[in-house]
């Protein structure tokens, strides 16, 4: 028992191996990296989420009263760069993809661990150029740095941020190599590719996409920083260049890069519908070859931004139609998770909570999607309000709902420790009320007539923009109740066995928390995945066996 | 087309018959929008009731919905998606091709202010005056930034770029006032950046015309800047010129010396002017000098605008 013991006697685990600053600064273990990124990450959601307080506050009113237009439209830049850049991109794969791919592939960890280490420092690096730029001042470009605005004329650290942005790829880029290579090559022995979690197969797409694009938003900054400090003509047609050129190289990344945002959440989705109904998902193979064809088809449909940039129509037909396209496999996701609820045992626990949430306001927000997909729709709201709407139901209530759902369902495994049922349902509801109650009017004011990125508005507009404001305060409440139950979990919360949930799974094999090398036996898989039933294909009945809440099963971590 | 009011809190007021057409397609979008939604919420919640936990190891059904609904759920969306895109590019395609009569202005936006020029001459700032009634087809370019021109209530915006034209039209039906919005973020005063189309009767318009600035005839000055420009030294109307004639240049199909065709229409005219290098008339030599820096927005429509003219 020695090596799974501590010198106090208890259980040896990721967190308890060691202790020290630099047993965590040095770790190469991805559960204490996948923490490392949390933290930072939670900081930069806070403070893009602090930015947001003052644009609601601002926006409450018509008139300019709390801050000056140059001070709010840095505020909207930077909270859509650091939200965007810093916290969603990198939300779920760098910190739960980082903990759980590994444990749910039973690996001891992932293929390169001092890259991924390493992909944590260059975050850092780049929360920091950027942390540089808000102090200096910030930049007032809007997070997609149109030209020749932002090589010309902006007057704000455009260079320093772009720098930042660029440099943040880079961390990407290595946890995306570190996914696929681990994914391929580290499988438990009978874990085939069509019996991975789901969860993984999202993670797999993403990686994929953030491979191929990453590149070149990165190429796109660097050309951005060559026009704007050595004045060559590159976007700025009074230097010789095309401002539309710069809008075809950053979609053809940032379109890409929202199902960077999705389809990781989609990932923990589909790991929550089983679990809280114990069953295995309706259409496995669908959802896996939507996540991949959803990367693919990605790469396409770019010019949906681009609709009025002085594209031709035919162009925006072309656009429009792929578009199209690719809401259908998102649809077929949708429609799979809802029918694996049938005759699901659904239990009510608060990561299902989000996860329930996720599917109503993901719903919303790809149908919008279709609605400005839609040539003669977007004739009208395109940069409207209406985009703002649509935009955070896919992230907020989308990505961001997965996100926090994850969290929940995970928590347990990642600290060993529950967390306050009540407190946590309770603040799951809130944020779904206070996200509807921000976002909802938006899409009215967009078609109304409300450009997007207004410091001032006209005054018929107000109504609709107080419940908005209104609306951000709640929600902004309920993304903190979290905060303090999981930090108080962590010394109170009541301990978590192996398998809190009763679901299926490596990752809830070994202990809560794990030990350092995950297993202390390498598992070997013969289930398929979400085998609940005992007699699923593939599967004997020994993955129920061992999950279930009752099971007097021995721990095996 | 009379299924729902003229007038609503839910949407602006409806002034061009672009705007009824667009709102008739956002209104079956929004539909299936509706649809779509409210039927995985009434399926999510019923189920989540319907099949909820009931002991602790409970396990779902081995049940599963039947799998051919994988075929109708990619399918019906397909056909409805396709729906949508048909019916949303047969709008944009009308809302985008002005009609061949439509009256010309020249709106050139830059930081943070519209300026105009009626066909007339008349030059206004923020404040579009037009008759309604009258396709009005604006031609349109930044002095600086990228900004966007938006009507609501025309339900039609198109961006405005530096170094090209774009182009956007509307015929409104009704005298009033309407907001013009800078809609693509230009910097500080973006917000501030608004206007108002003034719609009048044709004949308060004449009068307005007539009574307003001086009418300084738009292909005059075009003509002075022609010769200011020195243009006219190789431009003429004679076999010996250096420069092809332009007279009758504007909407023919040029053909160039790398082979390649295009239609002359403004930005042609526009490139001509600035990058005389980017294409080579059939038939003469690159001598042409570059007028970059040496004409500005004004001038160049002018020029344009006389160019245009010149037909015979
Ligand atoms: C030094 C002589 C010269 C001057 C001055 C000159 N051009 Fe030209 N321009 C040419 C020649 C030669 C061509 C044909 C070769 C080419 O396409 O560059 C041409 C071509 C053009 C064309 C394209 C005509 C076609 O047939 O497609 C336009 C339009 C034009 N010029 C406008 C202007 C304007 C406006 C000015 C004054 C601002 C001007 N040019 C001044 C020599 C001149
Ligand atoms: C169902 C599939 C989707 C379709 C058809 C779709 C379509 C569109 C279109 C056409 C626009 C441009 C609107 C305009 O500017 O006029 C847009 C904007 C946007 N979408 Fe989506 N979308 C989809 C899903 C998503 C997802 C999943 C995300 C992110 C998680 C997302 C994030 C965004 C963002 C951030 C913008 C605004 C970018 C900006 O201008 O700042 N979309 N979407
Ligand atoms: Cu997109
Ligand atoms: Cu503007």
């Amino acid at each position: 028992m020695s090596e799974l013991a501590n010198n106090f006697g208890r259980r040896l685990h990721y967190l308890n191996a060691d202790y020290g600053v630099k047993s965590w600064l040095l770790t190469r273990d991805h559960k204490r990296i996948a923490l490392l990124y949390l933290a930072s990450i939670s900081l930069f959601f806070a403070l893009g989420g602090l930015m947001a307080v003052g644009i609601r506050l601002e926006l409450a009113t018509p008139g300019a009263d709390l801050v000056q237009p140059d001070t709010y439209n840095r505020l909207f830049t930077m909270h859509g760069v650091l939200m965007i850049f810093l916290f969603l991109i990198p939300s779920i794969p760098a910190t739960l993809g980082n903990f759980l791919i590994p444990l749910m592939i039973g690996a001891k960890d992932l293929a390169f661990p001092k890259v991924n280490l390493a992909s944590w420092y260059v975050y850092n690096i780049a929360g920091l150029f950027t942390l540089w730029a808000v102090a200096q001042g910030g930049v007032d470009t809007g997070w997609t740095f149109y030209t020749p605005y932002s090589t010309t004329y902006s007057n704000s650290y455009v260079v320093a941020t772009a720098l930042g942005v660029f440099t943040v790829g880079f961390s990407s880029i290595m946890t995306a190599v570190n996914f696929i290579v681990t994914i391929h090559r580290m499988r438990a022995p009978g874990l085939t590719w069509f019996r991975l979690p789901l969860f993984v197969w999202a993670h797999y797409a993403t990686s994929l996409v953030i491979i191929l694009g990453t590149p070149v938003v990165a190429v796109t900054i660097l050309m951005v920083a060559a026009e704007r400090i050595l004045r060559i003509g590159i976007f700025d047609p009074a230097l010789g260049g095309d401002p539309v050129l710069f809008q075809h190289l950053f979609w053809f990344y940032s379109h890409p890069a929202v199902y960077i945002m999705i389809l990781p959440s989609m990932g923990v989705i589909s790991e929550l519908i089983t679990a809280f109904t114990r069953k295995r998902i309706f259409g496995y193979k669908f959802i896996a070859f939507a996540s991949v064809s959803i990367a693919v088809l990605g790469f396409l449909v770019w010019g949906h931004h681009m609709f009025l940039s002085s594209q031709s129509v035919y162009a925006g037909a072309v656009f429009s139609v792929l578009s199209m396209l690719v809401a259908v496999p998102s649809a077929i996701k949708v429609f799979n998770w809802t029918a694996t609820l049938y005759k699901g045992s659904v239990s009510w626990d608060t990561p299902m909570l989000y996860a329930l949430g996720f599917i109503g306001l993901f719903t919303i927000g790809g149908l919008t999607g279709v609605m400005l997909a839609t040539l003669g729709i977007d004739i009208h709201v395109h940069d409207t309000y209406f985009v703002v709407a649509h935009f955070h139901y896919v992230m907020v209530g989308g990505a961001i709902m997965g996100y926090l759902g994850g969290l929940h369902f995970w928590w347990p495994k990642i600290t060993g420790r529950l967390y306050p049922v009540f407190w946590s349902k309770f603040s799951a509801i809130v944020i779904f009320v206070g996200f509807n109650l921000t976002f909802f009017p938006q899409f009215l004011l967009g078609y109304l007539g409300m450009p997007r990125r207004y410091h001032v508005y006209p005054a018929d507009f107000q109504v609709l923009n107080v419940m908005s404001s209104a609306g951000a305060t709640i929600l902004g409440v309920g993304y903190l109740i979290p905060l303090f139950y999981f930090f108080w979990s962590m010394r109170y919360g009541e301990r978590a066995d192996r398998n809190p949930w009763g679901a299926i799974g490596l990752e809830w094999m070994t202990g809560s928390p794990p030990p350092t090398h995950n297993f202390h036996e390498p598992p070997t898989v013969d289930w398929d995945a979400y085998a609940y039933l005992p007699d699923t294909p593939g599967g004997t009945g020994e993955a129920w066996d061992a999950a279930k809440p009752t099971s007097e099963a021995p721990e095996h971590g | 087309m009379k299924f729902w009011p003229e007038q609503s809190p839910l949407f602006p007021e409806r002034a061009t018959e672009i705007a009824r057409e667009v709102d008739a397609i956002y209104f079956f979008g929004l539909g299936i929008a509706t649809i779509f939604s409210l039927l995985i919420a009434v399926l999510v919640v019923y189920f989540a009731v319907r099949y909820r936990r009931r002991h602790p190891d409970e396990v779902g059904e081995r049940e599963q919905a039947p799998a051919w609904l994988e075929l109708v759920w990619s399918i019906i969306p397909l056909g409805i998606l396709l729906v949508m895109f048909a019916w949303g590019a047969d709008v944009f395609f009308k809302a985008r091709r002005a009609p061949a009569d439509a009256v010309e202005y020249y709106v050139t936006g830059k930081q943070w202010m519209w300026k105009f020029q009626h066909p007339q001459g008349a030059r206004e700032i923020n404040d579009l005056h037009v008759p309604v009634g009258v396709p009005v087809k604006l031609i349109m370019t930044s002095e600086d930034v990228i900004h966007s021109f938006w009507v609501p209530e025309f339900r039609v915006k198109m961006d405005v770029l530096p170094g090209r034209y774009t182009t956007l039209w509307f015929e409104v039906d009704r005298p009033g006032i309407y907001r013009i919005f800078c809609n693509e973020y230009c910097g500080v005063e973006h917000s501030l950046m608004r206007g108002s189309v003034i719609a009048m009767e044709p004949a308060d318009y004449e009068e307005w015309l007539g009574g307003g600035q001086p009418l300084t005839a738009l292909t005059r000055t075009g003509e002075q800047v022609f010769a200011e420009k020195t243009c006219n030294t190789c431009h003429k109307d004679e076999a010996a010129a250096l420069g092809p004639s332009l007279t009758g240049l504007f909407g023919t199909e040029r053909e160039f010396q790398d082979g390649s065709r295009t239609i002359a229409d403004e930005n042609y005219i526009r490139q001509s002017i600035l990058e005389p290098r980017a294409h080579l008339v059939m038939g003469y030599q690159a001598l042409m000098p570059t007028f970059q820096g040496q004409v500005d927005e004004e001038e160049l429509t002018l020029l344009i605008n006389y160019i245009k003219s010149l037909q015979d």
